[in-house]
């Protein structure tokens, strides 16, 4: 008899369903829409929630994009950044994708930063299977962890230990204006994973924490159950 | 180290033309220059000289002791940029050089003298090299900028001098030595004064009463003083500390990119030993690369904190050599450190672990900037202005931020802003004013949510007259999605047609 909450493993185990607060994760990958910030802010998230567990002082965060995801999705914007980086912020724009890996490769060598976010539009040839393997080999030596950002893109073969989907959705309306955009929504379909099982929540950022709800559509809740990962 | 190189022109003429191979040498030529009054000798060759003409004199007067004088018209552009860079060469005797126009340089060999082995073979190792280029020179080291360029030119070949034994030496060269105007030196002459030992014979009073100028290059009293050094010399600011430098020969020229690496590998253990016996780290190294044929390449690089880590120099650097051009070899390769910052010993990490933990953030950065570019790696950081994109600036990563006001947020803002707000087109706005569909990027938007207007008027003591106030709107699309546009303007404030509508930011 399984617990709706627990599928089985490929060791047999019973393997928890992810939730906020777990961290643990070095290497994130995230795709999702150039023409939202939902990727970038479901980076940023993430990265708050893995931190919240730690209690080590403020380090800086590097935020890495190659040329053509800054002109999809902007800059990162200071008074908009969640108020706890605001003033630990280092923007790196490379022209192209090399630079950009190797940015992002300097970043999780360097045991000052407390995560490295980066941005890369499309598939480029230089993202290969090799070069994320690199990239999650060094962010789990040094332990700095990396979420990579990819903006319109198609799921080629990566080696990250967590593969999201995200896009936003309609927010929660607020409680003193209901006719306002609420707080930050996505929905974020986790499609591959080591050590947990797929699947999809809405997830919500109030600017304290992170917390996840199931799907209201019905049907997409009973195939976010309980699948093992072998069979995704 | 003065070098005078009296014969430039000419020798210069003599390469560009080939002129020894050729024979060209051997028939009279002269290099002429236009002036007021008609033609004049610039500078002319051993043959031109022997049959009587002479620098300065008019190419007519010349034609006439010898018709069949051949006259070519000087190139004094080109002799400034060949004497530029002949003074980037010659900083391979001491660190810092100058070009003491219109035919000179001056090296600052101070504490570099020990490297070729002394004064002496310094000078001869200097003068055989500008031999080997085809160039005639005079050379004098003295303690002052202005004695040694006192003996180059006038005083015996390849003149040393400290600073006691100097005056008697001076004493005897003429006053033309003291680089004065023509004028001065005319009136010297009718004074009777022709010596500069008869210069010193006459009373400091009398000469500050004669000579009232305040330009060095007519007040002969102020060029004495800076002979001996009792005046600051402006040409050269004085060095108070030594530039750490070091330097290696190579028996061999190399060519190759491994060897290389290996002698600046060297180099900079060397400069580490160097830094850190004065307790220095580099903030710029520069790397100079002396080719077989005379060209010298350079590399500089910034680090962000003082370094001196060996590993870390050849690791900057290694970025840098990709396109170097060995030409035939190179023989000289120099590291030198012209900024450098107190950085104390420190004691390496107990920890293992803290090892195998990475770089630093100020190692990272340089491996960043150095590879990206300087403006590629920055910070954001608040500015005084409503104007949202002109409140944030960028700076670079490690500087501190400035103190700036607090901002009250009662706005949310977004989370990334686009360099160029982007135009939208509004296909139906509500009565109330802000769009109910609008196509961005040739997608449809349907707006269900809009939290706004948050107005924003044009800063007048920046902006022009004319500029159109904002009134921005924070909209949630049927999908989701939430942005940040704005209208610039509206209907009927005098300042242009129908308003427009904008997408400036991305919300989360």
């Amino acid at each position: 008899m399984r617990l709706p909450a627990l599928s089985i493993g490929e060791a047999g185990l019973p393997v928890a369903r992810w939730r906020p607060g777990l961290g643990g994760v070095r290497h994130a990958e995230i795709f999702a829409p150039g023409r939202e910030a939902c990727g970038a802010a479901l980076a940023l998230s993430l990265a708050l929630d893995g931190m919240r567990g730690e209690g080590n002082k403020p380090r800086d965060v590097l935020w890495v994009q190659d040329r053509v995801s800054m002109r999809l999705g902007g800059r990162p914007y200071r008074p908009g950044l969640p108020k706890p980086l605001q003033s630990r912020l280092i923007h790196v724009l490379a022209e192209t994708c090399e630079d950009a890996l190797f940015a992002l490769e300097e970043g999780v060598r360097c045991r000052d930063l407390c995560c490295v976010i980066g941005e890369l539009a499309g598939n480029p040839r230089a993202l290969d299977f090799t070069a994320s393997r690199r990239l999650s080999l060094a962010a789990e030596k040094h332990g700095v962890p990396l979420y990579l950002v990819r903006l319109d893109a198609e799921r080629d073969l990566s080696s990250a230990r967590m593969r999201w989907e995200v896009c936003s959705a309609p927010s929660p309306r607020p409680r003193w204006n209901a006719d306002a955009p609420g707080m930050p929504t996505w929905r974020a379909e986790l499609f591959r994973a080591r050590g947990y099982p797929p699947g999809t929540w809405i997830l919500h950022d109030d600017g304290t924490r992170l917390a996840a709800a199931a799907p209201d559509h019905g049907d997409l809740a009973a195939a976010a159950g309980n699948r093992s990962l072998a069979a995704g | 180290m003065a070098i005078w190189l009296p014969r430039l022109a000419i020798d210069r003429w003599r390469q560009v033309e080939n002129a020894e191979d050729t024979g060209a040498d051997a028939h009279p030529t002269v290099l002429i220059t236009e002036t007021a009054r008609g033609i004049r000798i610039e500078a002319l060759n051993h043959a031109a000289l022997e049959a009587g003409a002479r620098p300065g004199m008019m190419l007519a007067d010349a034609r006439a002791l010898c018709p069949s004088l051949r006259a070519v018209p000087g190139d004094p552009e080109g002799d400034a940029a060949f004497l530029a860079r002949l003074a980037l060469w010659a900083q391979r005797w001491g660190p810092w050089s100058a070009v003491d126009a219109p035919d000179g340089l001056l090296v600052d060999v101070t504490g570099a003298t020990h490297l070729f082995g002394g004064e002496t073979r310094l000078l001869a190792d200097a003068q055989a090299l500008f031999a080997q280029r085809g160039l005639e020179t005079r050379l004098a080291i003295a303690t002052t900028c202005g004695a040694a360029w006192a003996l180059a030119h006038y005083g015996p070949e390849r003149a040393i001098f400290h600073h006691d034994a100097m005056t008697s030496v001076l004493a005897d060269l003429p006053v033309a030595a003291l680089r004065l105007g023509n004028d001065v030196l005319v009136v010297l002459r009718r004074l009777g004064l022709k010596r500069i030992g008869q210069l010193w014979g006459v009373s400091r009073d009398a000469l500050q009463r004669r000579f009232r100028e305040r330009s060095v290059t007519a007040n002969p009293l102020l060029r004495l003083d800076q002979l001996l050094g009792r005046l600051p010399e402006p040409l050269l600011p004085v060095i108070e500390r030594q530039m750490p430098l070091v330097q290696r020969g190579l028996l061999e020229p190399i060519c190759h990119r491994e060897l290389l690496d290996r002698v600046i590998a060297d180099l900079a253990s060397d400069m580490e030993r160097e830094l850190e016996s004065g307790g220095q780290g580099a903030r710029r190294l520069e790397l100079g690369m002396w080719r077989v044929d005379g060209e010298v390449v350079v590399r500089r690089l910034e680090t962000t904190a003082p370094t001196r880590d060996p590993a870390h120099i050849c690791r900057l650097f290694a970025d840098r050599l990709d396109d170097v051009d060995a030409g035939f070899g190179i023989e000289l390769v120099q590291l030198r450190a012209p900024w450098t910052e107190p950085l104390s010993l420190a004691q390496g990490d107990i920890e293992v672990e803290a090892e195998a933990q990475g770089t630093t953030l100020a190692q990272c950065i340089d491996r960043l900037t150095v590879r990206l570019g300087e403006k590629a790696v920055r910070r954001p950081v608040p500015f005084a202005s409503h104007t949202p994109e002109r409140a944030q600036r960028w700076q670079p990563p490690l500087e501190p931020e400035e103190i700036s006001q607090g901002l009250l947020a009662f706005h949310d803002r977004p989370l990334k802003l686009l360099d160029k707000p982007e135009k939208i087109a509004v296909l139906y706005a509500s009565p109330d004013g802000y769009p109910r569909q609008f196509r961005w990027r040739d997608r449809l938007h349907e707006v269900v949510r809009v939290e706004g207007p948050e107005r924003i008027a044009p800063e007048w003591w920046r902006e022009k007259r004319g500029t159109r106030l904002r009134d921005y709107y924070r909209i949630e699309d049927g999908e989701g999605r939430r942005y940040w546009i704005y209208r610039q303007g509206i209907i009927g404030d005098g300042r242009g047609g129908m308003p427009d509508w904008f997408l400036q930011g991305l919300c989360p």
